[in-house]
């Protein structure tokens, strides 16, 4: 649906030239939703405002449904953004109109007749539930709903693709949630491709098919969030992952006087992830097995649960364990090793007194 | 005060009133576009173009340093091939159209400027034309703020319109100057005086009032 072939971004100044984009390749799906993420300055703006063009890139092309932008005039890149919606961080509201003129505006610049106009709107409306704020100017509504009034804008010449600017960075826990629900069931239901940029990992996590991490320019990973979620390979994405999923010890346990390695009397203090990648022809993920049972009947060892919870990657579940093992050494790596066989993550984070 | 001199007055505030308002008219009408393409043009803008930027803008520099009274004397050619006349109330509308556009172009062209970028990124986004943008974004994103500046170049006017006096084009600065200061009439003075604050409290009222309502920015 989208396709960026070796699509760079210089931007060049007196002081020195900026290489905001370096050659970059990245191909999004029919009817995904792909993220993009990265820290401010990575470059992720840039990117995703070559995929409509409002950044001319300085070298690459740009394919969005089989029609080179790279190769258009300015009047018929004005035609093809009619089947790209873009929503904001700022919204970018217009604040002379009213909720019903805002939604109105794309129609009104393609030369809609005004019956249909409003018709339209109307249906858009309904789609976010706003049709009793039609009236209200942007002035008048909370941040959720004036997103909502962005998001039936971008819909309103029916595009194919809708890339999203961090379209949920300015909004308070809440309401990003149901924005992103909102974003799921319109990808959903409408089939619609949606390429976002956020610094969020949460959001992601939240409604992403693939994503791509972005550092000073460059795309660094790349894969289904599952894959990046549960593998991450580089130190950003690590750091990423981290933010969701950080394992909280608690505080009676006595982490400063931890080592790497078995003392006598010590306790293993270790993370364990049971993953669910939704493929039953793979090999057992462990979240079928009674595994801590088993290694306490197998090698004689104590398994003090200190904190377990299940979350959601997209639809998919996946459920973490904070245990304490112990025993003696040799049991301990027994347990370890039957872990490990069994398809868990397993985290060592190290032994305590 | 006698009738004879209340008649005078009014006859006067009837001659501002009639070079003031054609004046702004006309100054808002080349004014209005001038402060449109200045806008645009500006090399982060939508239309960048810096020759077009920076001719026009040091047209407008020029105009705008010219003291009045040397520009009305300076036009007196120009006057005379529109009006027919260089003397008289309708000539003094010429060169008050002339001091008034170029500020107006500056102010529409810094109220255009506080148009956010992001709402032109939305609707270049939503594949408007520049002139769309212009028409159907950033006038009327920035009308609250034009009106207040059109306000400030409407006094601006009443004040340089007292001026007008020297090209024999009348009004209420002529009539104070002729009667309050050279006869020593103190009470047209204080009179004429009186009814110009009264006008521009008027003016700029009624420019509040009107900005006020098309701002809606801050509705609760």
């Amino acid at each position: 649906m989208i396709k960026l072939v070796n699509v760079e971004k210089t931007y060049f100044s007196k002081a020195g030239n900026i290489e905001a984009l370096k050659k970059t390749n990245i191909e999004v799906r029919q009817g995904e939703i792909f993220g993009i993420i990265g820290l401010s300055g990575a470059g992720k703006s840039t990117l995703i405002r070559c995929i409509n063009m409002l950044e001319v890139p300085t070298g690459g092309q740009v394919f969005v449904d089989g029609q080179e932008l790279t190769a258009m005039s300015e009047a018929q890149l004005r035609k093809a953004r009619q089947n790209i919606g873009m929503i904001f961080q700022h919204f970018n509201l217009l604040a002379s109109r009213t909720v019903f003129d805002n939604v109105a505006f794309p129609l009104e610049i393609q030369g809609m007749p005004k019956d249909k106009i409003a018709e339209r709107v109307g249906e858009l409306l309904d789609l976010v539930q706003l049709r009793d704020r039609a009236d209200y100017y942007p002035s008048q509504l909370s941040g959720g709903q004036k997103q909502r009034v962005g998001i039936a804008r971008a819909l309103a010449s029916n595009p194919k693709v809708l890339l999203s600017d961090e379209a949920t960075s300015a909004l308070d826990p809440q309401t990003t949630k149901s924005i992103l629900q909102l974003l799921r069931d319109i990808n959903k239901r409408l089939n619609l491709t949606i390429v976002m940029i956020t610094h969020q990992m949460e959001v992601v996590k939240e409604i992403c098919d693939r994503v791509a991490v972005i550092e000073n320019g460059v795309i660094i990973e790349e894969g289904s969030m599952y894959k990046v979620f549960t593998e991450p390979q580089e130190e950003t994405t690590k750091e990423f992952v981290k933010t969701v999923n950080d394992i909280k010890i608690p505080p009676m346990i006595d982490t400063e006087s931890m080592k790497q390695n078995y003392f006598p009397g010590s306790r293993l203090l270790a993370n364990l992830t049971f993953l669910d990648s939704g493929d039953r022809q793979e090999k057992s993920t462990g979240a079928d097995q009674p595994l801590v049972s088993a290694i306490i009947k197998r090698f004689g060892v104590d398994v003090n649960i200190i904190s377990g919870k299940v979350d959601y990657l997209k639809d998919l579940p996946y459920g973490t364990l904070l245990v304490e093992i112990m025993g003696d050494e040799k049991s301990i790596a027994d347990s370890l090793r039957y872990i490990r066989e069994a398809g868990v993550k397993l985290e060592v984070i190290g032994y305590v007194g | 005060m006698s009738d004879n001199m209340i008649d005078l007055l009014m006859k006067s505030l009837g001659e501002t009133c009639y070079m003031v308002l054609i004046a702004i008219v006309l100054a808002t009408l080349i004014g209005l576009p001038l402060g449109v393409i200045l806008t645009v043009t500006r090399k982060d803008h939508i239309m960048p173009n810096s020759l077009v930027h920076n001719v026009l803008g040091a047209i407008v520099n020029a105009t705008r340093s010219t003291p009045f009274i040397i520009l009305m004397v300076a036009i007196i050619p120009l006057t005379r091939m529109i009006v027919g006349s260089s003397i008289g109330t309708t000539a003094a509308i010429v060169p008050l159209t002339i001091t008034a556009a170029p500020f107006i172009a500056r102010v529409i062209e810094s109220s255009l400027l506080e148009v956010d970028r992001g709402v032109i990124e939305a609707a270049q986004s939503m594949g408007a034309s520049p002139l769309q943008i212009i028409g159907k974004v950033m006038l009327p994103e920035s009308l609250h703020s034009i009106v207040l500046g059109i306000t400030l170049a409407l006094i601006a006017l009443i004040g340089a319109s007292a001026m007008a006096g020297a090209l024999g084009g009348g009004g209420l600065g002529d009539l104070a100057i002729r009667y309050g200061y050279q006869r020593f009439q103190m009470d047209v003075m204080i009179a004429t005086v009186v009814v110009l604050i009264i006008m521009v409290q008027g003016v700029q009222t009624v420019g509040n009032m009107l900005s006020r309502k098309l701002n809606k920015n801050k509705l609760s």
